[in-house]
């Protein structure tokens, strides 16, 4: 049986362990799942606001037979000042085999799983990364395309802020996908490109969508800029995903965004709801690939 | 080994003697241009003779046999964090100043940002006071604004009295051109050098580390170069208008590097020192958000590194200085972005020096000991100390520089353990540390 181990991000992880990650969540899909984990604990700390990957983590836990407990920032000892470190341990002291978290600080997972003997899985840190988000997206991709390999990625928009970009990133880099990240400098700095191997950067979405097999569109995420002012008007007319615009990528290529989505702002209606979008599908796939991560950190499958 | 009469071990030795001989050792001080093999006779916390090797055989009361070791004037570290008053948890001037015994320092300067801070005479009386237990010379160095909130100047020549040396608001930039100018103008009266620790704040909110490839992979808000190098270029022109002693703290970029280099050509008086983690590490090194590689400057690029490696080697860096920064375990063990700036030096300074330096970058020992000694006196104005001649301060750091060890945060004497260094293999010891006469440290 294979270790408990915690999920921190999906840049040290092998193109083997990705792959371990999503066939585990093929086996989720299922409308009666087995109960793997019945019995287990499983707290999930919420430092930043949260809709579906609170949710989703919840349902998955609870499918697989769990008891849940959710822990937000602002109905716990937190507001109190107790240290995320201590509040971890107290967590562990209370039988949680496993800690779920969201929080504002990059890294902050990483501070749990140096602390304590408990798997930690990241439900995003800061602007750092997603990882769960990063499998459910390949996830979704792979039930549309037939590899990940040669595959053409757009993701545009808010780049520097985004934590489901830097997991998408590393995981399609894994398995040789094209990555190609465009927004305007203020949103995308130069050195993004050193990120993983085969990652270029456009300035014009044109470029950007030309012959591509997925889009993936991202907010500009307000909570982050720090002070940085936006011309929005200028943002849209640049980089929003028009009907016209979304011509030039591959007759069959699926648009993806992460949630929440600000329609009118990155994104039309029109092509949110329409034929080549699979953004809901991106969220019913999450609580397979939840699932499927909850499983496998506690060394269960 | 051994020194007459006397079994010394891994610990503090504090004897008192009248006086002392440092034999056979090869003598290296830059201030006279001597290097060679010299006998060394301290008396009445003086340097009493030197002489060709062999020469004072039984002078001595007391002698350290030097053989195969450097002896030098005492290393002088002019920029530590002592946290005494107000954050003894952290570090004492006792414990602060022990850890720079045994790393072969036998003064330092410290820096005011304390609670309180230390911005009047009564502070930098207290620290100075013989109850703190100093185990090496403690120079002050004043706040140059009330508070160091940059608004109300400190009265420096109340500070100078009392024994402070310079005047800076390490930690809390004068970024005030008006400010500035007035901390020049009134430290140039007295003859003392401002400090400054160079960030231009506005630019740098939120910011826990350099910016680049590493900030952006890690999610963490970039501190760009020109947050220090903007501040330098003003304030080599504030120094070059009021004709001052400007000395720039921990310099870490290449631009501000550029504008020192440009102020030297001028022939301002602009000096600067280089802590040992920014020509020993790069941003890269931060790996997974360890906080032990979270100071203030940050971490820089490799391109930055290699300048100030030309700047050490060159002379453009007049002198390596810590920045000593203790924090309690806790403190650091948490989120990287929440985490306290700052890492301890003390211990693993001339070691860096010597491995990093010397070993790899084929800088000489001479020159090293001026970095370290000879040029960070003559920035602080300590007369008497960073030189071996006759009459000078009975400071003297021997040291072996073949002796290869690895550094284990855990044994240090500072009160706290946060060192990038963990773990490290070293080149270069100290083993014998004299402050006025006085053995205050023996490995």
């Amino acid at each position: 049986m294979p270790k408990p181990c915690s999920l921190l991000g999906l840049e040290h992880l092998s193109a083997d362990d990705v792959t371990r990650f999503l066939k585990l969540a093929r086996k989720m899909h299922t409308p009666h799942p087995k109960p793997l984990l019945r019995g287990k604990r499983i707290a999930l700390l919420f430092y930043e606001p949260s809709t579906r990957t609170r949710v989703s983590f919840e349902f998955a836990a609870k499918l697989l037979g769990t008891h849940t407990s959710v822990i937000s920032a602002d109905s716990s000892s937190i507001t109190k000042g107790e240290s995320i470190v201590d509040t971890g341990k107290t967590l562990q002291a209370l039988g949680a085999d496993c800690i779920v978290v969201r929080h504002p600080s990059s890294g902050a997972p990483n501070v749990l799983a140096r602390n304590l003997r408990i798997p930690i899985i990241n439900a995003g840190d800061g602007m750092h990364e997603h990882p769960s988000q990063g499998l459910l997206d390949a996830y979704t991709m792979l039930r549309h395309k037939k590899s990940l390999k040669g595959l053409r990625v757009a993701m545009v928009g808010d780049i520097q802020h985004s934590r489901v970009v830097r997991s998408n990133v590393h995981l399609l880099s894994k398995f040789g996908a094209q990555v190609i990240l465009c927004g305007p400098p203020e949103l995308l700095p130069d050195t993004a490109a050193a990120l993983a191997p085969d990652v270029k950067i456009s300035r014009h979405m044109e470029e950007a969508l030309r012959k591509a097999d997925v889009i993936m569109m991202l907010r500009v995420q307000k909570e982050r800029l720090a002070g940085l002012k936006l011309d929005a008007h200028k943002y849209v007319a640049q980089y929003q995903l028009t009907p016209e615009r979304l011509k030039l990528a591959k007759n069959d290529a699926i648009v993806m965004h992460p949630g929440p989505m600000v329609r009118g702002m990155e994104i039309q209606s029109e092509i949110a709801d329409g034929p080549q979008s699979v953004i809901e599908e991106q969220v019913q796939n999450g609580v397979y690939v939840r699932m499927a991560i909850l499983t496998a950190c506690m060394g269960v499958a | 080994m051994k020194t007459a009469g006397k079994e010394f071990g891994l610990i503090r030795v504090n004897s008192r003697l009248s006086n002392l001989t440092i034999r056979n050792g090869l003598l290296i001080d830059p201030s006279q241009k001597l290097e060679g093999k010299y006998d060394l006779l301290l008396k009445d916390g003086r340097v009493a003779e030197i002489a060709q090797a062999g020469k004072l055989k039984g002078k001595g009361d007391e002698n350290i046999d030097a053989r195969g070791m450097i002896v030098c004037p005492g290393l002088i570290d002019i920029h530590v964090h002592l946290r005494e008053p107000g954050q003894s948890h952290k570090e004492t001037i006792a414990s602060g100043t022990l850890a720079a015994a045994a790393g072969g320092f036998t003064s330092v300067c410290c820096m005011p940002n304390t609670a309180p801070v230390n911005d009047n005479a009564d502070v930098t009386r207290w620290m100075l006071d013989p109850a703190r237990g100093a185990h090496v010379n403690v120079f002050p160095i004043a706040a140059a604004t009330l508070g160091s909130k940059g608004e109300q100047m400190t009265d420096f020549a109340s500070l100078r009295k009392a024994g402070a040396v310079a005047v800076t608001d390490d930690g809390k930039p004068i970024l005030n051109d008006a400010i500035m100018r007035q901390a020049f103008l009134g430290a140039g009266k007295l003859g003392i050098p401002v400090i400054q620790h160079a960030e231009d704040t506005r630019m740098t909110a939120g910011s826990a580390m350099n910016s680049g490839p590493t900030a952006f992979r890690l999610g963490l808000r970039g501190w760009p170069s020109e947050a220090e190098s903007n501040l330098v270029e003003r304030d080599v022109r504030l120094a070059a208008e009021t004709k001052a002693h400007y000395h720039v703290a921990h310099l870490s970029t290449a631009g501000a590097l550029k504008a020192v280099r440009k102020g030297k050509h001028n022939h301002l008086n602009v000096t600067c020192e280089v802590t040992p983690h920014h020509f020993a590490l790069i941003d890269e090194n931060v790996g997974d958000y360890d906080t032990n590689f979270k100071m203030n400057p940050p971490l820089r690029s490799k391109a930055d590194r290699e300048a100030l490696l030309v700047g050490l080697a060159d002379g453009a860096i007049d002198c390596i200085a810590t920045d000593h920064a203790p924090h309690s375990f806790d403190e650091k063990n948490r989120e990287f972005d929440h985490a306290p700036f700052g890492i301890i030096g003390l211990e693993t300074a001339l070691g860096l020096c010597i491995s990093i330096l010397g070993v790899k970058h084929k800088i000489p020992l001479r020159r090293i000991v001026e970095l370290l000694s000879t040029n960070p006196a003559k920035v602080m104005g300590l007369a008497g100390r960073g030189t071996l001649a006759r009459g000078a301060y009975a400071d003297v750091t021997v040291f072996d520089a073949a002796k290869k060890w690895t550094y284990h945060a855990k044994d240090s004497h500072s009160k706290s353990k946060n060192s990038p260094f963990d773990g490290w293999q070293m080149q270069g010891r100290a083993v014998a540390t004299v402050v006025g006469g006085e053995v205050k440290f023996r490995a």
